[in-house]
């Protein structure tokens, strides 16, 4: 694993969607960035983000270029990855509200998403979130700013899964928006849409391997 | 194994419609392909191909140019039925400055509206005030004094106006170099000729100087009017283009679903001829296209819009 004093070489996925905005937060913050199109470019990275898009669009893309076996080998080895959105939805294990005769999923993140799940693009919004007490996020007390724009929600998790923000349900459950599994960083909102950078920190921090949860069973 | 104490935000301090939550759907749509759609059937090819999302209308524009007569906003119930059939967002298009348009497509969930200069005009003078709606909106524009102004009028996202339902890609090439040519030549002007190129070009100059700061339009840009083939959708992004819309383009070529991959696999690989030379590779015939010089100046679509 590489540490902070080497220069880390983290990717994009940069099929379709919002791979811009990462690139320029990750150089930002002292990061090598590369776009990630075709398979032979995932060689070489210590991470990797699958961006917001159109999870429909992004793994159909992916499926035609055959990166859809090596992003599969790239979760199950381990190896830090942070789906945002789309992203999200491409990692989770199970999905609902997928298109008719399904969609191109690389699973491993032991989660089921709700595709959709606030409506339609009318129903998106922003909102101060709460977060929790993890050093790249702060205290424990600070709010961030969290844009959900047509966005998916975690109605369930497994066991090795912690959940890091969550939203009240009308009917007073809760909606889990962002979740942590192993070297797996996933958030139904999109932080590179704000200037808040602690979630690309936070994912540079799982990268260096100092702050890695213990592996699921 | 919960490590951080549960912390769970009150959904009842969501705020909707803000100019960060429509322009961030734009951002969702970069690098990607919006497809024409007059059925749901045509809507599930465009999904299965890749599209990023879908506009629906009852009619593509080169059918608009054909048969004539007044076009207008689609029948909500084709509307619904490319709603129901698809994940990806959808988008309809109203008559420029036709407000209770827009209030109906936003009313029925349509993801995005396109206040179109390809539906016949319903307001010579303005344009809609799209700062009161929730639901998002996409104009066309031929420079860079025309798309800041719909900016102004808030617009999320602006696409170039091209010449709509001609298969030409002239147009198109002609408004990306003209808007993004004026964002040069901005890059280096002083704020006393900015104040005179926003009185100029009729742009607000809080915009006119967001722009020469960023270097680019401050909300996402797409190409549109015209665009036929694989070539001419990396053309585009080449051009510094943020993704492509293709009306006609798929839907009367000779093979629709097999153009509508390769037009999305280019846009994704837009830099990399050897692969633009596989996806190009025994399309079938694209359509057959219009030259420009031959329209007649009250055929061309693109100068309506003021």
């Amino acid at each position: 694993m590489n540490r902070r004093d080497s220069v880390l070489n983290i990717g994009v996925l940069a099929l379709q969607g919002a791979f811009i905005e990462h690139s320029k937060i990750l150089k930002q913050l002292g990061a090598t960035v590369v776009e990630v199109r075709k398979p032979e470019q995932l060689t070489h990275l210590d991470g990797l983000i699958i961006p917001g898009g159109e999870s429909t669009s992004i793994g159909l893309i992916a499926e035609r270029w055959g990166l859809i076996e090596p992003l599969r080998e790239w979760v199950q080895a381990g190896k830090p990855i942070w789906g945002i959105c789309a992203g999200m939805v491409l990692l989770a294990e199970r999905a609902e509200g997928q298109k008719a005769g399904g969609q191109p999923l690389l699973g491993g993140l032991d989660i089921t998403v709700n595709r959709n799940y606030f409506g339609r693009q009318v129903d998106s919004f922003e909102m101060l979130l709460d977060t929790p007490k993890i050093p790249a996020l702060g205290d424990g007390t600070e709010l961030c700013s969290a844009i959900f724009i047509r966005a998916p929600v975690i109605t369930a998790i497994g066991q090795g899964v912690e959940p890091l923000a969550s939203l009240s349900a009308a009917d007073g459950g809760k909606l889990i928006v962002a979740v942590r599994q192993g070297s797996i960083l996933a958030t139904a909102f999109h932080p590179e849409l704000t200037a808040d950078i602690r979630w690309h920190q936070l994912f540079l921090d799982m990268v260096c391997g100092q702050y890695r949860n213990p592996a699921p069973a | 194994m919960i490590v951080a104490k549960q912390h769970i935000s009150n959904i009842d301090s969501a705020v909707k419609g803000t100019f960060e939550v429509k322009a961030g759907l734009a951002q969702m749509l970069k690098g990607g392909v919006i497809m024409d759609v007059v059925t749901a059937e045509q809507a599930c090819i465009a999904e299965e191909s890749g599209a990023c999302a879908v506009m629906a209308l009852e009619r593509v524009p080169a059918d608009i140019r054909k048969d004539g007569g007044v076009a207008r906003m689609s029948d909500p119930v084709m509307i619904k039925r490319i709603i129901a059939a698809v994940t990806i967002p959808v988008m309809a298009k109203v008559r420029i400055g036709h407000f209770v348009e827009a209030q109906i497509l936003q009313a029925l969930g349509v993801d995005c509206i396109d206040e179109s200069e390809v539906l016949t005009p319903a307001d010579e003078e303005h344009h809609i005030n799209k700062t009161k709606f929730l639901v998002p909106f996409v104009c066309g524009c031929r420079n860079l004094g025309e798309a800041l102004r719909r900016i102004a009028e808030g617009a999320v996202m602006i696409r170039t106006k091209g010449e709509a339902g001609t298969g030409n890609v002239v147009e198109a090439v002609r408004h990306a170099r003209s808007v993004n040519g004026a964002i040069r030549q901005l890059q280096n002007m002083d704020e006393d000729e900015m104040f005179a190129f926003a009185k100029e070009n009729r742009a607000p100059y809080n915009l006119v100087v967001q722009t020469a700061k960023l270097g680019r339009l401050p909300v996402v840009n797409f190409a549109a009017g015209g665009i036929a083939t694989p070539a001419d959708a990396a053309l585009m992004m080449q051009l510094g283009m943020d993704g492509v819309f293709v009306g006609s383009g798929i839907f009367k070529s000779g093979d629709p679903a097999k153009r509508a991959r390769a037009i999305v696999q280019a846009v994704t690989h837009f830099n990399d001829p050897g692969i633009l030379a596989e996806v190009s590779t025994d399309l079938g015939d694209p359509m057959v296209g219009i030259n420009i010089d031959t329209l007649l100046e009250q055929e061309k679509i693109s100068q309506r819009g003021w």
